[in-house]
């Protein structure tokens, strides 16, 4: 009986997170306790601002294009389906890094030609200059590129949330004389975006990992500032250990919030 | 000026395939030149047996489902019109679905609220004041804050009543009510629907129910394969119906 329940007690815990805590921790305490180590943790939290910045604003603004992108995907209206799908279908063929190049080096040029041709009159007036390439910062390119990117994964998730809300609730919507676009915000939505929150949070994680790429445009994320730091001291044992610890610190982290929204969504469903 | 609800000669047919790729095989003819007029105030039950069309043309009625021909008219209003005004359409004619259909993500109150104050702009407090007063008609008073997976089914259809009656309807659709209930539910739905149709309420109702016929129904149709077979009081159709069809099907269902 008791040694069941000790056994019991012992299952319940989630031994891989008391692991990587315990590892965490002497990771931690052993690196401040090593003067090179404490020096990397400054270097390489120098990154950690840029790292976040992009991935939050690559995050936020591939949610507001994704709902438009989801939205056109389940929508009745052919040509919007169309083109929204064109668009996924093209975006998520592509490894993000040739994105990321793509929209860095062919992109950028382009967006600066478009807006001269648009503001042309207020050039000529002098109002504003003419934008180059070089107008748009490395990191500018790289979140758009993140967003332009991501977008498409989360169009995905918005239309599979769209799609899983029973027929009947916009049936019901509109025997009692909801628009279509009243019944999309006030019934179809809620309900879908809350089936689809774990999916959601889930894209924030993997965006924190995939903005690791922006290093290859020299944007100094955590990942470039390890990169140089042990390119020019040879420390790349401690450097990308550092690096790793880093991104375990904020994804870790992260999936176990996901988890546990998960977990509550589960339990409110069933009451 | 006859029938408050006239229909016309109705006629749909469904392809097996949705999207409108029709196969000449696969047809099935859901309505077959159905025409049926129904008064102010009276309450008609539809029956007859899955698949001979009586849910398809309740829903042709707010044009949930669209007619191949024949022609809808609720009032004055032309249901089948092409561009007809769908949303006033269905702002007097209130339905009710056998898988109650409640939004899952507000509140009861939230439910019966929410359509007077977003199609007809009431205040929200207007609208909170009458849902209130619709769900103590249904006998929900305590129930206003709940969300409907927290309510038993009866209570859940009570809540859908009440939400369909929160857009003051001339005439209510009633789509199998209480199929999917537990026996035990099936009365408290049933009492609610009697008490409307005393009230003086216009009803169309697609159910088996006999003991709402026999309580609540000024006329009961028979349908099969997308026509009307018979038609006529709840005493003559279910006692001394003229057709053999209708004979066997009551058979069957009464056993």
């Amino acid at each position: 009986m008791k040694r069941n329940r000790v056994a019991a007690a012992l299952g319940g815990v989630p031994w891989w997170l008391v692991l990587v805590v315990g590892l965490g921790i002497v990771a931690l305490t052993t690196a401040l306790a090593d003067a090179s180590y404490r020096v990397i943790f400054g270097a390489v939290a120098k990154g950690f601002g840029v790292t976040m910045t992009v991935a939050v604003v690559s995050y936020a603004a591939s949610l507001v294009l994704g709902l438009f992108l989801g939205l056109a995907r389940a929508s009745r209206f052919r040509p919007l389906r169309e083109v929204s799908t064109f668009y996924i279908e093209l975006v998520r063929g592509l490894p993000m890094l040739v994105i990321l190049y793509y929209i860095a080096f062919v992109g950028a040029p382009a967006l600066a030609g478009v807006l001269n041709a648009l503001l042309a009159p207020l050039i000529r007036s002098g109002a504003i200059e003419a934008f180059q390439s070089r107008s748009f910062d490395f990191a500018t390119r790289a979140a758009l590129a993140l967003t332009l990117g991501y977008a498409a994964f989360i169009a995905e998730i918005f239309r599979a949330g769209i799609e899983s809300v029973d027929r009947g609730q916009i049936e019901a919507a509109h025997a009692l004389g909801l628009s279509p676009a009243q019944t999309m915000v006030r019934v179809v939505l809620p309900q879908a975006i809350r089936n689809v929150l774990p999916a959601l949070a889930n894209e924030f994680v993997a965006i924190i990992k995939d903005s690791a790429l922006v290093s290859v445009l020299g944007v100094q994320d955590i990942t470039q500032i390890g990169k140089v730091y042990a390119a020019s001291t040879f420390k790349f044992f401690e450097t990308y250990n550092v690096v790793a610890f880093f991104y375990l610190c904020m994804t870790i982290s992260l999936s176990m919030l996901v988890r546990a929204l998960e977990r509550r969504l589960k339990r409110e469903n069933a009451r | 000026m006859s029938g408050f609800i006239r229909i016309v000669e109705a006629r749909k047919t469904f392809g097996d395939d949705v999207r409108g790729n029709r196969s000449h095989n696969q047809l099935v003819r859901a309505l077959d030149g159905v025409s049926l007029d129904v008064d102010k105030g009276e309450v008609v039950l539809i029956i007859g047996p899955s698949g001979s069309g009586k849910s398809t043309l309740l829903r042709a009625v707010n044009r949930l489902e669209t007619l191949d021909s024949g022609e809808i008219w609720i009032g004055d209003d032309a249901v089948t019109a092409k561009h007809a005004d769908l949303r006033r359409i269905r702002e007097d004619v209130g339905m009710v679905f056998q898988s109650f259909n409640l939004f899952a993500h507000l509140s009861i109150l939230e439910n019966v609220s929410l359509a007077p104050r977003i199609v007809r702009k009431v205040s929200a407090a207007q609208a909170r004041e009458t849902a209130r007063q619709l769900l103590e008609r249904v006998g929900l008073a305590d129930k206003l804050d709940r969300y409907p997976r927290q309510l038993s089914g009866g209570q859940q259809q009570r809540a859908a009543i009440a939400r369909a009656l929160a857009m003051n309807p001339r005439a209510l659709l009633f789509d199998e009510p209480t199929s999917a209930l537990d026996p035990e539910m099936i009365k408290e739905v049933l009492d609610v629907m009697t008490a409307l149709a005393d009230e003086g309420m216009t009803m169309l109702v697609v159910s088996h129910e006999m003991g709402f016929a026999r309580a609540a129904a000024d006329r009961v149709v028979f349908m099969d394969n997308g026509r009307i077979v018979e038609q006529g009081s709840p005493e003559q159709v279910f006692s001394s119906a003229r057709e053999t069809r209708t004979r066997e099907f009551l058979a069957h269902i009464l056993n």
